[in-house]
């Protein structure tokens, strides 16, 4: 087990944001021409690590977590095995396929410096980058886009609106499929005559316009593509995002980092274990991860992408089959760009102190 | 400079309103303020629009009716089956109705109303209270809340609202607390018999902290309001046995889908809360607890700066805190005190726009200023699905945030575009877009935009360029 210590001394955001590069024990493969790309992807709501990153060597595990537990390597539905201690969850198999490409980094038992229970001031956190909920008004994934050498629109947010980690000062844009058709050139030149004396407003308009034709460029979802999108249940819909965003982030000029956010994830009651609830969701997720590296193709081999949650859940298993909220989290990194195939953990121990 | 009462009478409407539908500002200019405090008066009769709804404790009885079935004809196959998961399409097609009912009745209220300012302030309630109809057993109840707790008590006292929101179906069931089971309660210590009782799941019954924990994180003290992790757990004990009527053999009681307080879940003996300790049995001692909540300072400082932030401006001014915090401790939390004090502070008043409209006030403030009053529920509710809004589904117990960084973000204004588009083809040509404007912005139109109204290509573009426009778009 690698040391975990050095990489939170960093501090998770700035680390990843300057390009993990500079983290110990996070480093990239070889360098691929082109620069990187980075994608962070939030699950609100606390996601629970002990069940994404079952740790079945551990010998209190099984006992801990009753019918939630995630079963072996060897048994039926077990853990898809890491490194004869920590497994990935069973529904997980495309993503452990980046484990065999030595793409995957797992990070475990890590933590915010938030320690209270909110998820709404813990995902600030994560967001801000500081160590108090309301420690920056902007994101950390925006302060590291204005810190590149060419600061130029590089954020873009999956969805209609720009969460806290990429709000700042640097230009971003966002982005979600339609249910509505495009707007005429027209009267665009005539909104923006409209808002010269309103900046936020202009500045919005610019960046959609900017986001429109990078859209158009990776091969512009039709107008009913789209449509059909946005009516999809939440995993097809996820998907195809993804799979836009990866194709958006693939162009020579497009955006460099971009966010994604899925809910869902606070399983205080009826959690699961191989299968169930929980379960559904990581499946979606794996699936996800796998609709982006499709879209960014041959720019998945300069890729990183970080999977990452507000805090963790209890160790225990609450009365009604489920887990409150705790400190103790999972986050992955995988990409094409990644020198993986390791667990970076000081791991606590799961017996109760 | 003192603004005159056209202009005065164009801010009530849009930023206390829902936006002024054509003739509202001549009835507010006589007296902007006056005209909005006769809004918040103690009584009023329900709007016609609710007529017909069902009660949410009739629909909450047969989603656990028609849950109940599934189960059981399920038990056999698969033990394992998530609970949420194996409701399928069926259930749905029993509460969607439902929804899509209550959803259609508060929209066409917000459009027609002649009271905006009291539609604004239930929905401003019902958002911090917030419900999400994407929790599968909340599809029907979530607007129930709103109809049945929220809209009677808007005008009332703090306390008598949160003691009937905490105890409503809607809330118990969306933070789990009909699921929450006191350790050494009759039903904790009787390890058997605990599968008969409702919406309990099986395997190990004990407290679930959900609702202890919003109540004080989001519904009064606020997150930084003072209160400890051992706080949220004796609260939860506190509040165990608040439950909803229903279930299978000897744990039938009460009427299904109503509040019911059940004694066998409920935690024996006294605990302890923000220091204080609470001796009384049974439901009593949850009410007492929620009754000092509602009295203490750090909610009244919550809540005053909800209000502000919402009508005023994202960062609220400290002063105007401060003044409604005074007017909610000083009327013992009587919710019109608190109102006037905010429409009787000037600096709510300024000419310049502070907020960014969230995508339902957009809407609202569209087809009113249009009049247009969309008879189908399809289009009645196409606007707020794909601008982002979707009525009662905040998905989160924080409910919908209200800052402009939350709204306007670049996909987000191409969307309003394409909807303002459609919405203006609709509507045709037979609308003057500058008479609009200065009908329901009044003098709040600037020179810039009601010229590149004169100058649009058509009347269904300057239709699009007057809702577009910034004066529209924030209030």
């Amino acid at each position: 087990m690698a040391s975990r210590r050095d990489f939170l001394r960093m501090g998770l955001g700035s680390g990843v944001a300057l390009g993990l590069a500079t983290l110990p024990g996070v480093s990239f493969a070889a360098r691929a021409s082109g620069d990187a790309r980075l994608v962070v992807m939030i699950l609100r709501g606390a996601l629970d690590g002990l069940s994404l990153v079952p740790p079945f060597g551990d010998g209190d595990y099984a006992a801990a977590r009753g019918p939630l537990a995630i079963g072996p390597p060897r048994e039926p539905k077990g853990a898809l095995d890491l490194d004869g201690f920590f497994g990935l969850h069973p529904a997980l198999p495309q993503l452990y396929e980046r484990w065999r490409a030595r793409e995957l980094i797992v990070v475990h038992a890590t933590a915010s410096p938030y320690r209270e229970r909110s998820h709404f001031d813990g995902q600030n956190v994560l967001e801000n980058g500081g160590d108090r909920p309301s420690g920056a008004a902007s994101g950390w994934l925006n302060r590291a886009l204005g810190a590149l050498p060419s600061p130029r629109a590089d954020g873009l947010a999956l969805g209609q609106n720009v969460p806290l980690i990429l709000r700042g000062p640097a230009p971003v844009g966002s982005w979600a499929p339609s249910l509505l058709p495009e707007v005429e050139p027209e009267l665009v030149t005539r909104l923006r005559d409209l808002y010269s004396n309103d900046a936020p407003l202009a500045a919005r308009l610019d960046e959609a316009s900017r986001i429109g034709a990078l859209v158009d460029e990776g091969g512009a979802p039709s107008g009913v593509a789209q449509q059909k999108m946005a009516r999809a249940g939440n995993g097809a819909r996820l998907r195809a995002i993804a799979e836009t965003a990866g194709r958006m982030l693939a162009a020579a000029d497009g955006p460099r980092v971009a966010v994604m956010d899925a809910g869902g994830w606070d399983t205080h009651a009826g959690e699961g274990g191989a299968e169930g609830q929980l379960a559904g969701r990581l499946r979606t997720l794996d699936e996800v991860l796998a609709a982006l590296r499709g879209g960014l193709g041959d720019a998945w081999a300069r890729s990183a992408v970080l999977v990452c949650t507000e805090f963790g859940r209890t160790v225990e298993v609450n009365g009604t089959r489920g887990t409150d909220h705790g400190t103790g989290a999972a986050a992955l990194l995988v990409g094409g760009a990644l020198a993986g195939g390791r667990v970076l953990a000081d791991w606590p121990g799961l017996a109760p102190r | 400079m003192t603004a005159s009462n056209d202009t005065l009478a164009a801010i009530a409407a849009s930023r206390f309103g829902l936006g002024a539908r054509p003739g509202e500002l001549g009835q507010a200019a006589a007296d902007p303020r006056g005209w909005l405090l006769a809004q918040v008066r103690p009584r009023a009769t329900p709007p016609a629009e609710l007529d017909g709804l069902a009660p949410g404790a009739e629909i909450l009885g047969r989603f656990l009716a028609v849950r109940d079935e599934r189960r059981a004809a399920k038990r056999a196959a698969a033990r394992d089956t998530d609970p949420v998961q194996a409701l399928g399409a069926n259930l749905r097609e029993v509460l969607l109705p439902h929804y899509l009912a209550q959803a259609a009745a508060r929209t066409r209220i917000a459009l027609s109303t002649s009271v905006p300012f009291r539609e604004r302030l239930v929905q401003f309630w019902t958002n911090h209270f917030a419900v999400s109809a994407d929790k599968p057993i909340c599809l029907g109840t979530a607007g129930t809340l709103e109809n049945e707790v929220i809209r009677p008590r808007v005008c009332g006292r703090f306390a008598d609202l949160l003691g009937a929101v905490e105890s409503h179906p809607a809330m118990i069931t969306y933070l789990d607390n009909q699921q929450s089971v006191g350790p050494n309660s009759q039903l904790g210590t009787r390890a058997n018999r605990r599968r008969a009782a409702p919406d309990v799941a099986k395997g190990k019954t004990g407290l679930n902290e959900n609702l202890a924990r919003e109540i004080l994180e989001l519904h009064t003290l606020g997150v930084d309001g003072g209160y400890a992790q051992s706080d949220v757990t004796s609260f939860a004990a506190v509040l165990t046995g608040w439950s909803i009527g229903g279930g299978q053999g000897r744990f039938a009681q009460g009427a299904p889908g109503s509040f019911q307080f059940r004694a066998a879940l409920h935690e024996p003996g006294s605990k302890t809360v923000l220091g204080r300790r609470y001796t009384e049995s049974g439901r009593g001692q949850g009410e007492t607890v929620l009754a000092d909540l509602a009295a203490h300072p750090s909610t009244a400082r919550h809540l005053a700066t909800k209000l502000a932030r919402h009508f005023v401006a994202d960062e609220p001014p400290p002063a105007l805190v401060e003044r409604l915090t005074h007017a909610y401790r000083a009327s013992d939390g009587d919710l019109p005190a608190v109102y006037e004090a905010l429409v009787r502070w000037d600096g709510a008043w300024a000419a310049a726009p502070q907020k960014y409209k969230t995508p339902v006030e957009f809407v609202y403030s569209s087809l009113r200023a249009l009049e247009v009053l969309p008879k189908e529920q399809k289009a009645l509710l196409a606007g707020f699905e794909v601008l982002g809004q979707r009525h009662y589904s905040p998905g989160s117990p924080a409910g919908w945030p209200d800052r402009a960084q939350d709204w306007d973000g670049a996909d987000a204004l191409m969307k309003r575009i394409t909807w303002s588009v459609a919405l203006a083809d609709r509507v045709g040509e037979s609308h003057a877009a500058l008479a609009t404007a200065q009908a329901t912005l009044g003098p709040l139109a600037g020179e810039h935009t009601l010229s590149a109204l004169a100058r649009a290509a058509s009347g269904s573009q300057a239709l699009v360029l007057y809702l577009m426009s910034p004066e529209f778009q924030r209030r």
